[in-house]
């Protein structure tokens, strides 16, 4: 849309500005204050510009943590945002069922995280859960406590489990804006039910997809509670993802710094890869030439 | 798809879905020596126990609601300050618009506990620590981009030439905001408000940490379930299953919001 | 392209309707005529568009028929009535280019390629989109998007009819009237069926051979242009057609003349003797254009107060006060303009009675 050109539209902005900026800004400041110093205790400090940079990008165990939290963010973003849209598609457009089919979807995303892992530790134990017992009664021997595989599987099921509503709230309400009349002039054209989904709907979701892909690559990627009440990162560091291996290196230093140096590197990777996905998104409707 | 192929994928979703919140309910009728011992499909010795220990403890019941005042605080002013901002975002272009608009986004970019200390030193300083507001504000820095984002899609999903024709027909932009343009995006706003009442609702890090005793929220009360015994997992249980009421009632309010579409006026 | 009627047909929202109020269309048999250009005029919430709907099919009546070609199509959806719809806004594809855009409908019927090629630069060529064929649709200015929506619905051979829905709307106020005339182009060289909503009596107007208008769900009168404007026979169609409208005034009758606030007015003699039938309020109608205002004192001129005169360019609206009844006259730009007082006479072939607000007839 063509935008009309205004300074004065600054002040709608200001608000907002002002709100976020207190509250980001000086954070911001203190954690690069200390990812350039060692701090030896109170009021003893000795700058060492990018020594602790340097250290974290050279540990061997978080370039694996780096990389176990690249997968799992994939297979986030291939399983939930396919399944979101397609649920979103089925979901009725309006009456009782449409109600009930929003708070039912809602459930899941409104249980706080920690109880969410402590719930499914139950549920997937072979003995006393639902989940494990069945798996266990198809013969299937299942034990997210020892086998790596397993214990991926768990934590995968479970991030979908939670998740997945909040791609298909945004789909759906995504969804509900399109004008009828797009579908009716669909419908007069004579096309498709493929036809309409990839022409009108697909294409107008846009702005709601995007929002969902990189709400669930950020989210996903700073996971920390879930995982950690499920699995604590094991067995052995096998679901040790980014944050929960920056926790653990923070608890077992005493020092600020590397921990400061390691967030603002975990802050800045995620920041690349979400603006490539912004900027993959905004071009893809643009791309069609004849 | 045709209604029967969508209602039974629907139906097979929900079922899945619904599985481990019923174990849950399940769970949270039970003892922890119960649920500990054996695999049971419902409560065989039922107990009410765990529920009415959170009804009768006076710092649950006063965390419930000390968590529904900073969050309703929150989505209102959230809502309020997104809107405008939104509409900026979405019809004009300005000085910065494109950098200002992601470097919003950023803020959810950073591990939470980066914020932690220099949050609480921050309202330490101006004296906010253990109240509402704290809390509320707080959770601004992730809800507020979220809403301008997502508002500003919808927005953007409107043609300007609406606005256009409003002004040409005299409206003031308080008047077109209100009675013509919220309607059209009225999905937009259900969907966000719904967000960031979810997300302010389960944030437990800054909420445990800017309160003390006055507005300590259910997410912090519920950390205690750890006992010599190892987790409370009953009363854990009963906790989950009563912190799904307020949201369930939040999208109970804007469900018809959500599902409104788009109507151009009719004749 | 094909005649299209409508018989006894009555529409309701709500699902029992009991009184009148309930109806959105009251009743409506008409037929349009193949080839014919119509224009559905009415203002906001008359019905107009829950017509044209029932026409194209997006919605079943809740009585009556409707046929095309005489043949039942009531419960047939739109693309098996074979109709075409442009709507209020642009309806486009937008992530293709003009051409496929264009192309949709047919390559959804499975039509050669040689075929759509040759059927896309012919209604390009007519809509003067042919520079734009390779461009993606989503960046043209509105007026394009609405010709290439209309387009979608010329490339089809058999369509039946071309509804349109307030198209306009959207259009910046220069380009209405090219848009308007591109319209007009098309018909006389196509000779489909065109069936135009709109609440724009210029619109309506300029671009119909017969305009039906609608009030509260009823088609309360069909004609050409100008016998509408003549010979409204509501009192409605006069007020709602004319800039300004009709003036309306009570009144009794004795005889042959009208008496208004004690004024005396001649009624011309085929008017006077249906008002001795007449049943209901009196109402004396005379168009601000038909008015003849004097500056000077004439032989049953009427004395009036000049409350304002307003320029309009090419003639001048002067308002006047006949007692506690305000009247709207027109008067030619190189005319005298009255001041203070005037004198108006009413020509009788103009004055118009109504009774219950229809025309005595």
């Amino acid at each position: 849309m063509e935008k009309w050109e205004n300074n004065r539209a600054w002040f709608l902005v200001l608000p907002v500005f002002v709100i976020v900026a207190f509250s980001a800004i000086i954070p911001l400041m203190t954690v690069v204050n200390y990812s350039v110093q060692d701090i030896f205790g109170p009021g003893q400090r000795v700058f060492v510009g990018t020594e602790w940079f340097r250290e974290v990008l050279a540990d061997k165990r978080l370039h694996e943590a780096l990389w176990r939290q690249f997968l799992f963010s994939g297979l986030v973003l291939l399983i939930e945002i396919p399944l979101g849209v397609g649920i979103a598609l089925m979901m009725p457009k309006k009456g009782w069922a449409a109600s009930a089919s929003l708070v039912t979807i809602a459930l899941p995303l409104l249980i706080p995280w920690n109880v969410i892992g402590t719930i499914w530790i139950i549920f997937t134990r072979p003995d006393i859960g639902l989940l494990g017992a069945a798996i266990n009664g198809l013969g299937i021997a299942f034990d997210h406590t020892a086998s790596p595989a397993d214990a991926w599987i768990t934590l995968m099921l479970m991030e979908v489990w939670h998740w997945t509503p909040l791609v298909a709230l945004l789909a759906y309400a995504g969804l509900r804006a399109i004008p009828e009349a797009y579908f009716q002039a669909a419908k007069i054209d004579g096309a498709s039910a493929w036809a309409t989904f990839k022409y009108i709907q697909l294409p107008k979701m846009r702005g709601v997809l995007t929002i969902a892909v990189l709400l669930r690559f950020m989210d996903s990627f700073l996971i920390y509670a879930e995982p950690f009440v499920l699995t604590g990162g094991g067995p052995g560091n096998t679901t040790t993802f980014l944050s929960i291996y920056l926790v653990k290196v923070a608890v077992g230093q005493f020092d600020l710094g590397p921990a400061a140096a390691f967030s603002l590197i975990y802050f800045l990777i995620v920041l690349l890869f979400s603006w490539l996905f912004y900027q993959a998104l905004q071009n893809v409707g643009k791309g069609e030439a004849s | 798809m045709t209604l029967r192929k969508r209602t039974i994928g629907l139906t097979i979703y929900f079922v899945l879905l619904m599985l481990p919140i019923y174990w849950m309910l399940n769970m949270s009728l039970r003892t922890n020596a119960d649920i500990l011992s054996a695999l049971s499909l419902y409560p065989k010795d039922i107990t009410f126990g765990n529920y009415m220990k959170i009804f009768t403890d006076k710092s649950w019941y006063s965390g419930y609601i000390n968590s529904i005042i900073y969050v309703s605080i929150n989505t209102v002013i959230s809502l309020s300050v997104a809107l405008p901002a939104a509409y900026a975002f979405s019809r004009y272009r300005f000085v910065g618009d494109g950098q200002i608009f992601f470097w919003l986004l950023t803020n959810r970019m950073a591990p939470a506990a980066v914020f932690l200390l220099p949050f609480f030193q921050l309202y330490s300083t101006f004296g906010l620590i253990d109240t509402h507001i704290a809390v509320a504000l707080a959770h601004c820095l992730f809800n507020v981009p979220l809403a301008v984002w997502i508002l500003e899609g919808f927005m953007s999903g409107v043609p300007k030439e609406i606005d256009e024709t409003a002004y040409v027909d005299g409206y003031s932009f308080p008047r077109f905001f209100v009675t013509l343009f919220l309607p059209l995006i009225r999905s937009g706003v259900g969907v966000t408000a719904f967000f960031c009442f979810m997300f302010s609702w389960v944030e437990l890090l800054f909420a445990r940490t800017l309160t003390t005793t006055a507005a300590k929220p259910i997410a912090a009360t519920m950390t205690r379930t750890v006992s010599a015994g190892g987790l409370d997992w009953g009363l854990l249980a009963a906790a989950g299953i009563l912190t799904i009421v307020p949201g369930a009632l939040v999208i109970w309010f804007v469900r018809n919001h959500m599902a409104k579409g788009f109507a151009l006026g009719r004749v | 392209m094909a005649q299209i009627q409508l018989q006894e047909i009555a529409h309701s929202y709500r699902a029992n309707p009991k009184s009148d109020a309930d109806y959105a269309l009251k009743r409506i048999h008409e037929t349009w005529e193949d080839g014919g250009a119509y224009a559905l005029l009415g203002p906001s919430g008359c019905g107009k568009t829950t017509l044209l709907n029932i026409i194209s099919g997006l919605l079943t009546p809740s009585n009556g028929r409707v046929l095309y070609d005489g043949k039942d199509v009531t419960g047939l959806p739109p693309e098996r009535r074979n109709i075409a719809q442009v709507f209020q806004f642009p309806v486009l594809y937008d992530t293709m280019t003009v051409f496929n855009n264009l192309a949709f409908p047919l390559r959804n019927r499975g039509e050669n390629s040689a075929e759509i090629n040759r059927r896309v630069h012919e209604v390009a060529e007519i809509l003067d989109l042919t520079p734009f064929l390779k461009y993606k649709a989503a960046g043209l200015a509105a007026d394009a998007k609405q010709k290439i929506s209309l387009g979608r619905g010329l490339v089809r051979k058999d369509v039946a009819a071309i509804l349109f829905d307030e198209p306009l709307t959207v259009i910046d106020p220069q380009l209405k009237w090219h848009l308007r005339r591109k319209l007009k182009e098309i018909h006389d060289q196509l000779k489909l069926t065109l069936i135009y909503v709109t609440h724009d009596q210029v619109e309506a107007l300029t671009f119909a051979d017969k305009v039906m208008v609608m009030y509260e769900g009823e088609l309360v009168q069909v004609g050409t242009p100008q016998e509408l404007f003549e010979n409204p026979n509501h009192k409605f169609v006069g007020f709602f057609i004319g800039s300004p409208g009709m003036n309306f005034m009570p009144c009794t009758v004795e005889g042959n003349v009208a008496q208004v606030n004690g004024a005396h007015i001649m009624l011309d003699d085929k008017t006077a003797s249906l008002a001795a039938g007449a049943k209901g309020g009196l109402e004396l109608g005379i168009r601000p254009m038909h008015l003849q205002v004097h500056t000077r004192e004439v032989p049953e001129g009427i004395a009036t107060r000049v409350k304002s005169v307003e320029d309009q360019g090419s003639f001048k609206i002067v308002t006047l006060r006949l007692g506690e009844q305000t009247l709207k006259a027109r008067i030619a730009e190189e005319d005298a303009v009255p001041d203070g007082q005037a004198w108006l006479t009413f020509p009788p072939q103009w004055t118009k009675l109504f009774a219950d607000e229809r025309l005595v007839s």
